[in-house]
């Protein structure tokens, strides 16, 4: 049985930055029980023979040749951006480190 | 803003109470050239946004696949730090949300890192070699650049907005994380600036990464604790973020010992935080607290299948590896048989692998360090250069000594000559012939200016007749001006004595 608190909630928001209002973390957190409670009752049905399993299809070691291609132009790059100057993103300041 | 001063204790009364524990996690970005997970060039120094892809930029719907030279780099690095090698491992998100990363992710190794429980023997100055435990040598990818913009003193606190380059988000790095490292004392310093210089030696040996600090291809964080004397129980620690040259290394660990020391004696606490490090006033302040594993929500990367190593592969690369730089210096310095002093300061100096070649290309290893710490280290300390960048070759050095070999010119001529080398005026051989250095030891030249000499000093002629034979010298100055310096000083005293019919 999990108990997923609102300051379990309010946590996970500050991580997350978002911004939530009293209400919203309690809801939250009553929906998050939920779905941890869920997904440890698969535990319960798994034995200990069942590995964790993280890639369905048994498949390793696809990789690349180290030869560039693909690139953006810059123009490309930035079209998407909300905000550009001098051919770099532009972010709103960040007051709470890195 | 001026930032708060902290109290220190002097690095002595320091080390008086407590022994200091240390911890590096340096991080080395690779040289490959694609980034770690998309296809985009891994370069420095281009128009910013311009090495980017849509995988680089974390758009949807994109699909990162792994760089297999990258994954061989880092098994080279593994097993150049005597790790053992993943049999299988997998990447992990870590997400934290800054704009550095575009993903909200970093892709990194969480659980399964590709490299595990290593050494590095690390050679202090005076020789003692301290073993330095590897805990693990883990792959992920570098972050985007940011610049902070407006404010008065360009800190991020003030900044009205910032900039974001992603040209260096997907760069190759392998991050080595050691570990706590006890019983260094009082040369925890010394060991620290020691662990970061063998890690960017052996880099760039396996030219995995170009290695330049100041570039930030070699980071460093550094992590202090102190324990009171006699204690085994580890302190809350610190940890000083990005340092980024093997001397600023020492500082930061050395600081980092006084103003913990100053807390620790006060009766406060250590913070357990990230600090900053000031290079100009050898300082450290307070960064954010240390954050928590868990909030990083580690989770095995979906989109990127594992990496299964094989033992075959494994030899392979371990067949390729070059010769430790630690075993090559200790095989030279026998080789060449200096002495400890002589190696060490060849070793300071850097010229390590100039010597190297020019005994290569056949020039004795005396010769060699006599020359390059000699008149080559003169040449570049003038020219403020790095000797690297002078212009003179080993092949010169070999082109000098074959020409003082011949007789056809001596020490003092070959000074010129280097620096007419470093000025770019051709080849020693080349530039002895152009400028007509070479000595002259053709008797008749020689001769002719001596009985010149004779003739106009007959004072001195008398003083040598009548046995004082220490007078010569005062003819062999004048000849010497006469063939400008060229003459060879020995034959110039033999043929004076054969004219004058004096026996030595």
């Amino acid at each position: 049985m999990s108990a997923i608190t609102r300051e379990d909630v309010a946590h996970l928001a500050r991580l997350a930055h978002i911004q939530m209002d009293g209400e919203e973390l309690d809801r939250m957190a009553g929906e998050l029980d939920v779905i941890v409670d869920a997904i440890a009752s698969v535990s319960e049905v798994a034995s200990q023979d069942v590995p964790a399993t993280s890639h369905p299809i048994p498949l390793n070691n696809v990789f690349r040749e180290d030869t560039p291609h693909g690139m953006l132009t810059q123009e490309q790059a930035l079209a998407m951006a909300p905000d550009a100057e001098d051919g770099q993103f532009k972010v709103p300041a960040i007051l709470d480190g890195e | 803003m001026a930032a708060v001063t902290d109290e220190v204790l002097s690095f002595d009364e320091a080390m008086a109470a407590f022994d200091p524990v240390l911890g590096f996690e340096v991080h080395v970005e690779l040289n490959t050239k694609t980034k770690m997970f998309s296809p985009a060039p891994n370069a420095f120094g281009d128009v910013p946004n311009t090495n980017v892809s849509p995988v680089c930029l974390g758009l949807p719907g994109v699909l990162p696949v792994v760089n297999g030279e990258a994954v061989e780099y880092s098994i080279k690095l593994g097993l150049a730090l005597n790790c053992q090698i993943a049999e299988t491992c997998r990447f992990a998100r870590k997400n934290y949300f800054y704009p550095d990363t575009p993903k909200n992710f970093q892709t990194s190794q969480y659980d399964e890192p590709i490299a595990f429980d290593g050494w590095l023997d690390v050679e202090l100055e005076d020789g003692t070699v301290f073993r330095v435990e590897i805990e693990r040598a883990h792959m992920e990818e570098d972050a985007g650049k940011l610049t902070h913009v407006g404010g008065a003193s360009g800190r991020i606190q003030d900044a009205a907005y910032s900039l974001v380059d992603y040209n260096r988000a997907g760069v190759p790095l392998v991050e080595i994380v050691t570990k706590p490292i006890v019983g260094a004392g009082e040369r925890a310093p010394e060991l620290a600036r020691a662990y970061v210089t063998a890690i960017r030696d052996i880099v760039k040996n396996l030219d995995i990464s170009d290695a330049r600090m100041e570039r930030g291809n070699v980071r460093c964080d550094a992590n202090v604790s102190l324990m009171p004397k006699g204690s085994t129980t580890f302190g809350t620690r610190t940890e000083t973020k990005n340092v980024n040259s093997t001397r600023a290394v020492a500082h930061a660990v050395t600081f980092e010992i006084q103003r913990q020391a100053a807390v620790l004696q006060s009766g406060g606490s250590i913070v357990q935080e990230t600090r900053h490090w000031h290079e100009d006033t050898r300082t450290t302040t307070s960064g954010r607290p240390k954050s928590d594993a868990d909030d990083y929500r580690y989770f095995p990367e979906p989109d990127l299948v594992p990496v299964h190593t094989t033992p075959e592969w494994i030899e392979r690369l371990r067949a390729e590896l070059p010769e430790p730089p630690a075993e090559r210096r200790k095989r030279l310095k026998a080789e060449w048989g200096y002495s400890d002093e002589e190696f060490r300061d060849v070793v300071n100096a850097g010229v390590t692998e100039e010597i190297a070649a020019t005994v290569e290309a056949g020039a004795t290893a005396s010769a060699a360090r006599k020359w390059w710490m000699g008149e080559i280290a003169r040449l570049a300390n003038v020219a403020e250069k790095d000797i690297a960048d002078l212009g003179v070759t080993p092949e010169h050095v070999v082109e000098i000594e074959t020409l003082i070999g011949e007789k056809t010119i001596n020490d003092k001529i070959a000074k010129q000559v280097l620096g007419f080398v470093a000025a770019g005026e051709g080849t020693p051989r080349q530039i002895v012939e152009a400028k007509g250095l070479a000595v002259v030891s053709d008797d008749g030249a020689l001769t002719t200016a001596v009985q010149e000499a004779i003739e106009q000093n007959p004072g001195v002629v008398e003083k040598i007749k009548g046995g004082k034979l220490q007078a010569v010298g005062a003819l062999i100055g004048p000849v010497m001006k006469a063939t400008r310096g060229q003459a060879d000083a020995a034959r110039v005293r033999e043929i004076v004595l054969e004219q004058l019919g004096v026996q030595e």
